[in-house]
């Protein structure tokens, strides 16, 4: 795979606590390809969105981040600040779930879409700002000339999401990375950005890489999925493999968590026991298996690897029968 | 004009003949002052609806719909405007001093996040019991504490927790302490405020089925909020679609999922991501452009005209009153005309 645009190799993301190192990513190898559409799915704890901030160094102090991330062979772990300052919005943009964190509430949606333009491109003022208004349009802003002259405030958070997004492009990235992007807005909203993000990604080309908690939006979107759980991957597929197919007791339990809006309706939801893993205590062995249904003793040993499951398919599992078993 | 209540008989019970309402609210109204502005926020505009006994009434809608100003109205923790909310024997919304503290007795809540909603000072063992100081102060102590005992169990706590504070507990675990204080007086009406919405996913399931179990056992009235469809499907029994303030439907269960009689209602139900690929794919378009106008300046008519796509002049016009269409109500003057093309649609997304 020396096509990679993003390619990460035994990444970890530690910090050092009262209780001793956790590790908030536990060894990741991943691969993005150019154009690709990738979707991380994982719960609270799992190191989706450390995954997602190591690629741009921007994690808590603290941090410590071990292995490699190559970015068209560039390495970005210890590339320290300038190097990463370049890439930072001129390569790669990151959008998060609440559209605040990225805007000023003091400076106008003009200035802050034209200063990224003008510090990393050099643009003049008025072709920055006849981009800004192309790039307003081209979200989908009604009134790009009046939303020019707004603050963030007067925006809803729909169209805040619109303008970071927008911001992301602004310099033709090569990569955008999206954590949670609609978790905070409406359902309505929410099919209006996944929509946006689609034709965005076969109009500028630009890899995509979006975090979610929410295996309908992974539906939506992803070309390929990543399921997370303590800091590890525990199963990764082509999308139609994963929702057809899924081969780690754990996807399948979300998967089977969704209740459907049509057709039968169970008395009682399919569950996953217990509580989402604590990374500061997690269990020698595989860190799902005091959850999982068809655990046993090998199970406690050693964190499963990830082993080949198909054609473009891994997952990390002990277990190699079928699954569907219902606890 | 006043709007219509919703016949009671809409619920699919056996009890069906008489089911008399724990709770019905006519004609609640409740808008804010705008400071600086010399303006009103509409949050919620002539809202009429009854829960039976023993019955989940869910109400969802987007941000903005007052949804939550409708629970926060009833509880009297906002003042409403006018309207009635008829519970045991008394309006809810008028009762004052002594009686509005013996009725909290019977009303308690759920909120979406129980760690902002639990005292962080507090254990375990004082916050579940402190309902029963408050409103039982006859009981000894050692019955408080097999009460208290008791209701651990049942919401899946262990007696090891009792002397853990709320910090100590995940979001799941933290949400179960919530309902164990809400149920240790037996209440009549039970409001859940978006309950399950900021819990992980694969501890949703775990507290929508625990919910569901302990209305049955407590034979709990519920007015469950909830902006996240499925979650209402699995929970409620029938269903009030809000948008701006003011209700667009009211339905069975059976009827709001599968026959909407509203084209809000079959556009929210069309903006939920499709949790398998090829279908999710197969429509590329959002249902609904636009989005929620501002409760301070709502769209005259029908507050829904300006993002719906069957809208004509009279829905500029007038306020489609909620009337009855099928077994549903439903506040759209073309309702009628538009139900064999919803219902068509409904099919094909199948």
């Amino acid at each position: 795979m020396s096509a990679a645009l993003l390619a990460i190799r035994g990444l970890r993301v530690s910090y050092r606590g009262s209780l001793g190192v956790l590790h908030a990513v536990d060894g990741v190898d991943v691969d993005l390809e150019p154009g690709e559409f990738l979707g991380v799915v994982g719960e609270s704890g799992s190191g989706k969105s450390q995954l997602l901030l190591a690629i741009l160094g921007l994690n808590a102090p603290g941090a410590r981040i071990a292995g490699s991330i190559r970015y068209r062979g560039e390495e970005l772990v210890g590339a320290g600040e300038r190097a990463l300052g370049r890439l930072r919005g001129a390569r790669i943009a990151m959008i998060f779930q609440d559209p605040m964190t990225a805007l000023n509430p003091y400076l106008t949606i003009g200035t802050q879409l034209t200063e990224t333009m003008r510090h990393h491109q050099g643009a003049s003022r008025a072709a920055a700002r006849r981009r800004a208004l192309e790039l307003l349009a081209a979200v989908h802003i009604p009134e790009p000339e009046r939303r020019f002259a707004q603050h963030p405030h007067e925006l809803s958070g729909g169209m805040r999401q619109r303008v970071v997004i927008a911001m992301a492009l602004s310099c033709d990235v090569d990569i955008l990375l999206a954590d949670e992007p609609t978790t905070a807005l409406d359902v309505t909203v929410q099919a209006q950005i996944l929509a946006l993000l689609r034709e965005l990604r076969t109009q500028t080309r630009a890899a995509i890489v979006l975090v979610t908690h929410d295996l309908g939006v992974i539906a939506e979107v992803a070309d390929r999925v990543l399921v997370m759980y303590a800091g590890r991957v525990v199963e990764q597929a082509r999308v139609q493999q994963l929702f057809d197919s899924a081969r780690h007791p754990y996807t399948e339990a979300l998967r089977r968590s969704i209740v459907p809006l049509t057709g039968p309706l169970p008395a009682r939801l399919p569950t996953i026991g217990g509580q989402p893993p604590n990374p500061a205590a997690l269990p020698p062995g595989c860190a799902f298996a005091p959850r999982c249904a068809y655990a046993f003793d090998t199970c406690a040993t050693a964190p499963p690897p990830l082993t080949q499951a198909g054609p473009d398919h891994l997952r990390a599992c002990y277990h190699t029968g079928p699954l569907g078993r219902i606890r | 004009m006043s709007s219509p209540l919703p016949p009671p008989g809409i619920t699919q019970s056996a009890s069906v003949a008489t089911p008399a309402a724990a709770l019905e609210v006519s004609n609640l109204s409740v808008r804010f002052a705008v400071r600086g502005a010399k303006r009103w926020l509409q949050a919620v505009d002539d809202v009429s609806f009854s829960v039976a006994r023993g019955e989940t009434l869910g109400v969802v809608g987007e941000s903005g719909s007052g949804k939550s100003t409708i629970a926060r109205a009833l509880l009297r923790l906002v003042p409403a405007t006018t309207g009635t909310a008829r519970f045991r024997g008394a309006d809810l919304l008028t009762l004052a001093g002594h009686d509005l503290r013996a009725m909290r007795e019977h009303v308690q809540i759920i909120f979406q996040d129980p760690l902002a909603a639990l005292d962080p000072r507090m254990t375990v063992a004082a916050i579940i019991e402190e309902p029963l100081l408050e409103f039982r102060p006859a009981l000894r102590s050692a019955a408080r504490r097999d009460h208290v005992l008791a209701m651990l169990g049942r919401v899946g706590l262990l007696p090891a927790h009792l002397h853990r504070f709320p910090h100590e507990f995940s979001g799941g675990q933290a949400q179960r302490i919530g309902i164990a204080r809400a149920l240790m007086l037996e209440p009549e009406l039970l409001v859940c405020d978006e309950p399950i919405s900021a819990l992980d996913v694969s501890v949703k399931s775990q507290i929508a089925n625990l919910l569901k179990d302990l209305q049955v056992e407590f034979g709990l009235s519920v007015l469950f909020i909830a902006h996240d469809l499925a979650a209402v499907r699995f929970s409620c029994d029938r269903i009030l679609v809000l948008y701006l303030g003011r209700v667009m439907e009211i339905a069975s269960r059976s009827a709001l999922f599968d026959t909407p009689g509203h084209p809000y209602t079959r556009a929210l139900l069309q903006s939920v991501p499709l949790p398998d690929p090829v279908l999710a794919r197969a429509r590329r378009a959002a249902p609904l452009s636009g989005e929620i106008p501002s409760p301070m300046s709502p769209p005259a008519g029908c507050v829904f005209r300006t993002r719906c796509r069957f809208a004509e002049a009279r829905c500029a016009e007038e306020i489609p009153p909620l009337r009855s269409v099928g077994t549903s109500l439903v506040a759209c003057h073309r309702s009628e005309e538009l139900a064999d093309t919803l219902r068509r649609e409904a099919m094909a997304a199948d």
